[in-house]
């Protein structure tokens, strides 16, 4: 990158390692930290939508979608953690797939399943066989994304039913005297003092979340654990201008401390977020944040 | 080939007994459900002895984090934040490449780079720090009057904590202690999955579980066994929890009891 790159091996070690941290694979590293960042400004607002409409469904009144609800919070929040998430991948590219089968190529006579192999017709594949290789990581980087968005969806309903549920019986009393109808009871009393209630939930689910951005890793997406392996390993001088020994224990520490930096901040972050929250309710909090305010 | 005949030959196959080839083709429900199976027993192992040794060092640092000492605090917080703060992925991998480098320097830590050894520390480490702040959570909700009581009686120092703080401890901390039980169950899958080789395919559950879902692209059996060990797995820890659990509360009126309430978790 810096001009006095061209001859690594005449370097001193500060130089040495300005350059080494700068080469092009390098950059592609940093880049995998935006994956992880991006990936959890993804899936935080979609699992939290799919919490919503889950927490939602599991309170209607109407008894199918209660059981639809309730069905979807106990049944993902049941299964083995990891399982769920290699299965639900290659699951879910599946029943792409399929669809995409049933409606592209009617005239098909063969089998989808033969034996072992699941084979649908060229056109139905996904990404298509002739797409770019980009299309192929952001197909799979969307699956990841789907998948994590069910799985922490569930949790994040389950935390909001409890949310809802938590929010006192008299102020929903009160809303109901001064003629509300339950849809505004709902937007206008409940889901405004609810949050205050699910927040503790969330942020441990928020800390959860952080702490399962590797498993892109397992998903086959090339992320920060991908190229720290990559990188950090043994480098010969016929093949790099940079040779060096095994040095992925140097970088996975660098991931520890990046982790450790990222749940502090979030730590920090929610915890002011829980006071202003806070502010104004009706809990222990609340009349500890009103009696402190000098009047 | 019979289902005893595959139960003889791939039963033990985790542990190194048995067939030494994996099947190769053809693979029959019995082999996927004899193989998994046998591969559980690495989960239990090290699920088993993390829990065991870690439940020691927990109660240790709990102790030290509530400690008014700040030589004893400051490392029992740091320990736990730095455990707790980050993935357990990652410290497999920082863990693997560790002991890795040290192997280079010394030949005493051989036994460190294979699973039953490294991985098992991880998970000790790992689960005690968790636990540890449960425990820490425990003891600060201890009421105040148990201990007033104790005064009362002459109890003090070590008798005090052995006879009235601890037992009280593990009777509050015992529901969420219950739930990490479980959740480090469910995180012993990730050995095989990050740095440590499975030496002569020999593995845990998930290990051969994915090795059936490669060879016959169809997650559909192999995972879903799993799922079903794992659930077997976990039933069993709720009966003797729920036993332990028991034994705890024994001693107060019926409706004062804790229960105990199963929140499995995600990945940590």
């Amino acid at each position: 990158m810096f001009s006095f790159c061209s001859d690594p091996d005449a370097l001193d070690t500060v130089r040495w390692f300005s350059c080494y941290l700068t080469t092009g694979v390098h950059m592609s590293f940093y880049v995998a930290f935006f994956k992880v960042l991006l990936l959890l400004a993804v899936t935080a607002p979609v699992a939290l939508g799919f919490g919503f409409l889950g927490a939602m469904a599991a309170r209607s009144h109407f008894l199918p979608l209660r059981w639809f609800g309730k069905a979807y919070i106990s049944l993902v929040r049941g299964v083995p953690d990891i399982v769920f998430f290699l299965f639900f991948v290659i699951a879910l590219d599946q029943a792409f797939e399929w669809m995409r089968h049933q409606v592209l190529c009617p005239g098909w006579d063969q089998p989808i399943w033969q034996g072992n192999d699941f084979i649908v017709c060229q056109a139905a594949k996904l990404p298509l066989g002739t797409s770019p290789q980009w299309m192929h990581q952001t197909y799979g980087f969307g699956l990841a994304v789907i998948t994590f968005a069910i799985v922490f969806g569930a949790f994040a309903a389950n935390v909001l039913f409890g949310g809802m549920r938590a929010v006192p019986r008299a102020q929903l009393e009160t809303a109901e005297a001064y003629g509300m109808s339950h849809r505004q009871t709902f937007w206008r009393v409940l889901v405004p003092q609810m949050w205050v209630y699910a927040l503790p939930g969330l942020s441990n689910l928020w800390m959860v979340l952080i702490k399962a951005t590797p498993l892109l890793f397992l998903l086959g997406i090339e992320d920060i654990v991908y190229w720290a392996r990559e990188l950090g390993g043994t480098k010969t001088p016929g093949f790099t201008s940079f040779p060096h020994g095994d040095w992925r224990m140097w970088y996975f520490l660098f991931l520890l401390i990046f982790y450790l930096g990222f749940t502090r901040v979030s730590e920090v972050v929610l915890e002011s977020l829980m006071q202003r929250l806070t502010l104004g309710q009706a809990t222990a909090g609340g009349e500890a944040q009103r009696k402190a305010v000098p009047r | 080939m019979s289902c005893v005949q595959t139960i003889q030959d791939y039963g033990l196959r985790s542990l190194g007994f048995g067939e030494r080839l994996l099947p190769r083709e053809g693979f029959t429900l019995c082999e996927q459900f004899t193989l998994i199976g046998s591969g559980i027993i690495w989960n239990v192992y090290f699920g088993a002895l993390a829990l065991a040794a870690g439940f020691l060092l927990a109660t240790v640092l709990a102790v030290a984090k509530q400690s008014h000492n700040r030589w004893l605090r400051k490392p029992a917080e740091w320990f736990i934040f730095i455990f707790r703060g980050s993935p357990l992925f990652i410290q497999f991998f920082f863990a693997y490449f560790l002991f890795l480098s040290l192997k280079g320097a010394s030949s005493f830590f051989n036994p460190f780079t294979s699973a039953w050894l490294g991985a098992l520390i991880v998970l000790f480490l790992n689960t005690a720090a968790y636990t540890g702040e449960i425990f820490y959570g425990a003891l600060r909700s201890i009421p105040k009057g148990d201990i007033e009581a104790a005064d009362a009686y002459g109890l003090s120092g070590w008798t005090r904590f052995r006879r009235i703080i601890w037992p009280t401890m593990l009777r509050l901390a015992w529901p969420a202690y219950t739930n990490e039980a479980i959740f480090l169950f469910h995180a012993t899958t990730l050995v095989y999955f990050s740095g440590f080789p499975a030496w002569q395919q020999k593995g845990d559950a998930l290990y051969y579980a994915s090795y059936f879902a490669d060879k016959t692209f169809n997650p559909f059996v192999p995972y879903p066994i799993v799922a079903f060990y794992f659930i077997l797995v976990t039933l069993g820890i709720i009966a003797i929890f729920g036993a332990v659990n028991k034994r705890l509360n024994q001693h107060l009126p019926q409706e004062a009891r804790r229960k105990l309430r199963i929140r499995p978790q995600v990945i940590r």
